[in-house]
């Protein structure tokens, strides 16, 4: 077992985890962030995407030792004081998501997307959502989403309560 | 008494954003694999590698003593109380079909079956020591290629003696609703056109985002299953039926489901398994699966032979159709099983007026992963095949594949009409929607297009492909199921509860998985009732909570479960009708209700419908004998299918040098009558026509030689991404249903059924001037590139599906169509 201490979604955690536990086991099952889901074995799905230190990494494809002293965005800490990021708000507007299963990856990608490249044409934003799986939507509505998100204010925001900005635990 | 209630005018066809999403977009859901309960255990399947084997022996022994390992067990340690997996529709009565033993004890029969189960503390010990199993096998010959197994060369199932399971024929002759196939076919051998093809629908994989998984919890006095499944109604049945314990000792829920398609339309191994584990330890138990378990043991869809015979006159009449199918069973004949096929039975004549009909379908175990529903179940096969077949019936005559189409489909003054496999199409108006698919794709602009690239010889050629697809779904009147030999019935249920604040719930049968039903049912039950959209609440999924149901598949949900819920919306206003009267001491027959409303003609006394809820809820003063509750049931059973249809448009570019393919453009204009909510049809119609454009140009699960699934993972098996895809220009053109209150059709499968040969069109049309007349299914770039330079369909493309392969590794079992071995078709 090793000691990790880390940031996730604005809260300070530490916990005993085994060397081979990946990221999302342990935000599942030890922190309960179900929020982050699993789709696949071979990190080919991106339903398991969070932020580490502000951009996105597939979380089943990190030990959580390697997340230690960093700090972790999930989809449940994305909405800021009850209010949900541009990002979430334009998935729901636009019917980006059916089943929800590869939402919270899609989402926590696109928020990624929009910080990298503020206003991007449709074909930048097929190809920076390409490690994400939808099973549902034909991704025709998801792209709309992210470029509904970048003309009202998704543009460039990463979202989520930051360590700096919460007390300690 | 005043009004109580606002809202604004019709909910019904407005583009509502979900009430589903926000739980969504938060990450505040509940998937099966979320539950965790007090005590509970994990398990870990031990699985075959084997397609075919006789089980020699099983040493558990060192995986029982690993550590946090509770117990491990094999079939032989449950007998009977283990129960089986069962088919739910013996397409004929002699049906040969092997028991579906859960955790088979003698023999395995494909690459995946589970052999032993490991309990453990958690998941990842539970796979630690599943490792550690120690299975004997002693391996047998698999029947893996179709044809073949169709000539029995190599058995399934040696006890059996047969692959054959059950011949399956529809003959409008003998039905009396049309003429002789066979003869129409030999007049028009004499003097008229003969179209013969022969076409694969390649295996594929449904693939739902979530993969399965099932919590079973023995600790109270109901057993409690959880699963990611589409039918929990149908797996408690079937649970009472197999294994002994009463169905009123049994709740399942079914939590958020993560997509299905079809491929959550099962009772599986792994309910069974992990439901006598849970008993025999009184402890919660979960499995979840990994993708790779859900690709290999999950049941797949399609895979058949079409053996096709188009008899025309010589001025494109067509004057009969004859299909011949193989379907692929797999390995054990599924819960719905060779009904799957028998679905599509009454859809290869389409929207046309044939006169003449034979439907043929002989199905085939093999020793491959079952197959069952996925997306449009029978309905993709035939459309694909009709569609392939007029467009080849056109490029003979050398007229514009829409002509060919218009000269044969039923006009819209024809309609109702009676087909010549004997379904009576209600509405539709083929007409309309292929004027506006046109106008939207702009049609004769491409067409112009293709003759400047063709006439200028460039290397990058254009097609354009057209599929005027209908479909039957609403499954389904029970009366035709119990003709068909369904072992079910096709109704749904709904039941309206008033609470005593003039809140709404409504509990439903059906049993979404992304559909967004909470959000349609709420829009029509505020439009019915006249209460806000907010004040209502869909429950489903839940046994205890809605008792009684048929679950959702076949594009049902809306047209008979939607149908259920209206008719018990409507027994709540007659119920509360006489209270009214009483209450406004009015006569009944002066009231009128509207708006949420009950008035007394010509007056301005009225009373709301959340008054009378709270009426009812205190009772104080209720008219002699009248039950203080308005809550209402409805069972609705529908008296015929529902038939969407729409005329899809695509363009497709090849590069004739690569054989690369791009899509230009996709036009639909689908009629699916009145729409309750456009924003979630235009969700379904997108998601179903990109699994419908993945079936015809990327995805197939293709198995070596020796019966391992080499597309086992989401790096082989190729899920379109963003990347791959384009966005859509979508329409309607209506033509209400006339067989339900609302008018509504069916939307869910409509776009899988419609684009496949819509697409394999487009592809063939770009290349038919250089002598290319059918590219296989998935249409990759080497098929492309093959077709135009041997000018054959593309054949075997070693390593199809999966480029990373050495070619001539995988796809051995795949064959050429029209070049195989079989002498074991239909005959
Ligand atoms: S679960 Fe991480 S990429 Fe699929
Ligand atoms: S919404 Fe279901 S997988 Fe994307």
């Amino acid at each position: 077992m090793t000691r990790i201490n880390l940031t996730v979604d604005g809260a300070r955690v530490s916990d005993d985890v085994e060397p081979r536990t990946l990221l999302v086991h342990y935000l599942r099952e030890q922190l309960g962030k179900t929020g982050t889901v699993i789709g696949c074995d071979t990190s080919n799905c991106g339903a398991c995407t969070v932020h580490l230190d502000g951009t996105s990494v597939k979380s089943c494809n990190m030990l959580a030792v390697q997340a230690d002293g960093h700090e972790v965005t999930t989809i449940e800490g994305l909405a800021t004081d009850g209010e949900l990021h541009p990002v979430q708000e334009a998935f729901r507007e636009c019917h980006g998501l059916q089943c929800g299963y590869c939402t919270p990856g899609m989402i926590m990608q696109s928020v990624d997307l929009l910080k990298e490249n503020p206003h991007p044409s449709e074909e930048e934003i097929r190809l920076g959502l390409e490690g994400n799986l939808c099973r549902c939507t034909g991704y025709h509505n998801i792209v709309k989403a992210v470029q509904h998100a970048a003309e009202h204010g998704g543009a460039g925001q990463s979202g989520g309560k930051h360590a700096a900005e919460v007390p300690a635990s | 008494m005043t009004a109580t209630q606002e809202r604004p005018a019709a909910e019904i066809g407005r583009d509502r954003r979900r009430k589903e999403d926000q739980r969504l977009i938060t990450g505040r859901t509940r998937w099966t694999d979320n539950i965790v309960l007090p005590g509970m255990l994990h398990l870990a399947m031990v699985r075959s590698p084997f397609a075919h084997a006789r089980i020699t022996a099983i040493d558990t022994s060192a995986a029982k003593q690993a550590t946090n390992v509770v117990g491990v067990f094999t079939g032989a340690d449950f007998g009977e109380s283990l129960g089986v997996n069962i088919n739910a529709w013996p397409i004929t009565p002699d049906q040969v079909a092997p028991v579906h033993s859960p955790m088979p004890t003698d023999r395995v029969a494909f690459a995946g079956e589970v052999v032993a189960v490991v309990v453990a503390r958690s998941a990842a010990e539970a796979r630690d020591a599943a490792e550690l199993v120690d299975v004997d096998y002693d391996e047998l010959p698999a029947a893996l290629d179709l044809k073949a197994a169709a000539a029995d060369e190599v058995l399934a199932h040696p006890d059996l003696g047969t692959n054959k399971s059950a011949l399956w024929r529809f003959d409008s002759a003998e039905a009396g609703t049309g003429g002789n196939v066979d003869e129409a076919i030999a007049k028009a051998r004499t003097d008229g056109i003969v179209i013969e093809r022969e076409y694969r629908q390649q295996r594929l994989i449904p693939a739902f985002m979530e993969p399965r998984s099932v919590v079973v919890d023995p600790t109270g006095e109901q057993l409690t299953m959880w699963s990611a499944t589409q039918i929990p109604h149908i797996l408690r049945f079937a649970l009472a039926a197999t294994t002994g314990v009463p169905e009123s000792k049994i709740r399942v829920i079914a939590p958020d489901v993560g997509g299905g398609f079809g491929g959550k339309l099962q009772t599986t191994p792994e309910e069974w398994i992990a439901w006598a584990v849970a008993r025999r330890l009184g402890k919660p138990v979960k499995y979840t699966e990994t993708r790779s378990e859900s690709l290999l043991s999950g049941h797949h869809g399609r895979d058949q032979w079409q053996k096709l015979t188009l008899s025309a006159e010589k001025d494109g009449t067509v004057t009969g159709f004859k299909v011949e199918l193989l379907a692929d069973l797999g390995a054990y004949v599924s819960l719905v099983g060779g009904g799957v096929p028998v679905l599509g039975a009454f859809m290869f004549n389409a929207i046309y007026k044939f006169p003449a009909y034979q439907f043929n379908c002989q199905t085939v175990l093999t020793n491959k992963t079952w197959t069952d529903a996925y997306r449009g179940a029978g309905r993709p096969e035939a459309t694909f095949a009709i569609e392939r077949m007029m467009t080849e019936l056109a490029a003979e005559l050398g007229v514009d594949p829409l002509e060919i189409r218009e000269k044969n489909w039923i006009t819209h003054e024809e309609f109702p009409f009676t087909t010549v496999a004997g379904l009576e199409y209600d509405s539709g108006n083929y007409e309309a929607a292929t004027a506006r698919a046109k106008e939207l794709f702009g049609y004769d602009e491409l067409r112009a297009e293709q003759r400047r690239r063709r006439e200028a010889g460039d290397t990058v050629q254009l097609g354009i492909g057209v599929s005027t697809f209908t479909e039957m779904c609403g499954l389904a009147p029970s009366r035709v199921l119990g003709q068909l030999d369904y072992g079910a019935g096709g109704w749904e249920h709904a039941s309206v509860r008033m609470t005593a604040t003039g809140k709404v719930e409504v509990a439903v049968g059906v049993s979404p998985h992304g559909q967004g039903h909470e959000t349609a049912f709420s829009q029509i039950v505020a439009d019915r009732l006249g209460v806000p959209f907010e004040d209502v609440e869909i429950l489903h999924g839940d046994t205890q909570i809605s008792h009684k149901g048929l679950d959702t598949y076949g594009s049902r949900s809306l047209v008979v479960g939607g149908e259920a819920v209206v008719r018990a919306a409507d027994k709540v206003i007659e119920k509360a009708r006489p209270i009214a009267a009483h209450l406004l001491e009015a006569s009944v027959d002066d009231l009128e209700f509207a708006g949420g409303r009950f008035t007394v003609r010509g007056t301005d006394q009225g009373v709301g419908i959340g008054e009378l809820a709270t009426a009812v809820f205190t009772a104080h003063n209720l008219p002699d004998g009248v039950e203080p509750s308005l809550d209402s049931d409805a069972t609705f059973d529908p008296v015929n299918f529902n038939y969407p249809h729409g005329t899809h448009l695509c363009a497709m570019e090849v590069d004739t040098e690569t054989g690369q393919v791009r899509m230009r453009k996709y036009t639909c204009v689908d009629d699916i009558g009145n729409i309750i909510n456009p924003l979630i049809v235009s969700g379904q119609v997108h998601g179903g026509l990109v699994q419908g454009i993945a079936q015809a140009l990327w995805e197939e699960a293709v198995y070596d030689d020796a019966g391992t699934l080499v597309s086992g993972s989401f790096v082989d098996y190729l899920l379109p991404t963003a990347a791959d895809t384009i966005s859509f220009e979508i329409d309607h053109t209506t033509s209400p249903a006339t067989t339900n209150t609302l008018g509504t059709k069916g939307v869910g499968e409509a776009g899988t059924i419609a684009s496949t040969p819509a697409v394999v069109n487009a592809v063939v049309d770009a290349v038919r001037h250089l002598g290319v007349d059918d590219i296989t299914m998935p249409c990759t770039p080497e098929r492309v590139w093959r077709a135009i330079n041997a000018a054959g369909s593309g054949g075997t493309t070693e390593g199809a599906a999966m480029p990373h392969f050495e070619a001539g590794g995988a796809a051995g079992n795949q064959e050429t169509p029209g070049a195989s071995s079989t002498q074991g078709g239909l005959q």
